[in-house]
């Protein structure tokens, strides 16, 4: 692919990062401030509470999304970096199948858990 | 192989890249959005799988987030919502400038030069400010208002 798509993938990645990285951070970690206007009920990591957000298809779908975003965005970025350490043609060709690979693994991963707790039946609400 | 050889060695060092020479803030805040964006894909893949023990079933969850509560992990993820403020707005700054908006028009370069750099710079101000306001209201809900 050509480098000027893959970097606007990053940008784009990045934009949708910042939509739904802004709206995780105000639910796990402005939750006292969200309580002071009523958003927010109880402690955003307590098991409870935990489960029942993950069973839920908006945030399903979204950490999915938010996975994958990041993982391209993060990874592509890393890639930016040593790739202006003047690789040479192989080695340039190494750091893609690695991080290629190690991406895929870990939006797989990451997709399977979040697919296996929405489904998972015992914790249901 | 032929091609990379021409390109000229980092010499500085380390100062090569974390230094802003006669380049202005603008260098130091790309230093910066390097060492944030690094920072959050180191947190991000161990985040994943910290997150994975949710499968094991809400117990093994219960477990993994107790050994995560001590004062030091709670300030590591401050400074993650700090990389996060910082990379996510000064992103939005490159995003922006890199499409070409926020530059002003094309004009002919009369002395005194007014570098892209220097049209841009008020943009970035607002921009840092913006990420200073959300540091603060993140640290009042982080230290603040525990409940
Ligand atoms: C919050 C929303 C985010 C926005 C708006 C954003 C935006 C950007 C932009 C515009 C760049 C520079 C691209 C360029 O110069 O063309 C960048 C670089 C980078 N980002 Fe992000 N980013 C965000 C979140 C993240 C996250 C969550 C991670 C980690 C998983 C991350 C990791 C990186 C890395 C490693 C770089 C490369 C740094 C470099 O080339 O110096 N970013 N980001």
């Amino acid at each position: 692919m050509r480098e000027s798509t893959l970097w606007f993938w990053h940008l784009l990645a990045g934009a949708v990062i910042l939509i739904l990285l802004a709206l995780h951070m105000t639910i796990m970690h402005l939750d006292d401030l969200m309580g002071l206007l009523g958003l927010s009920h109880g402690d955003p990591i307590d098991q409870k509470i935990v489960f029942a957000r993950s069973q839920q298809v908006f945030f399903m779908i979204t950490y999915i999304l938010l996975l994958g975003a990041a993982l391209y965005h993060g990874l592509y970025g890393l890639r930016t970096i040593l790739f202006e350490l003047t690789l040479s043609r192989t080695l340039e060709r190494t750091v893609n199948i690695i991080l290629t690979v190690s991406g895929l693994a870990l939006f797989v991963y990451g997709a399977y858990a979040a697919a296996v707790i929405y489904l998972m039946k015992e914790v249901q609400p | 192989m032929e091609k990379n050889k021409q390109h000229l060695k980092n010499k500085l060092g380390l100062l090569g890249w974390l230094g802003g020479g006669r380049y202005g803030m603008e260098r130091y805040a790309y230093a910066l959005h390097r060492l944030t964006g690094l920072g959050l894909l180191t947190y991000f893949i161990l985040h994943i799988f910290v997150t994975g023990t949710r499968i094991a079933g809400p117990q093994a969850w219960q477990q993994t987030m107790q050994s995560f509560s001590t004062p030091w992990f709670k300030f590591g993820e401050f400074l993650i919502f700090v990389c996060f403020a910082y990379h996510g707005l000064n992103g939005l700054r490159l995003g922006i400038t890199e499409l070409g908006l926020m530059l002003g028009k094309p004009a002919r370069p009369i002395y005194p030069y007014r570098s892209s750099v220097l049209r841009q710079r008020p943009f970035f101000v607002v921009v840092m400010i913006l990420v200073a306001a959300m540091i603060v209201i993140g640290g009042t809900d982080f230290y603040l208002l525990n409940r």
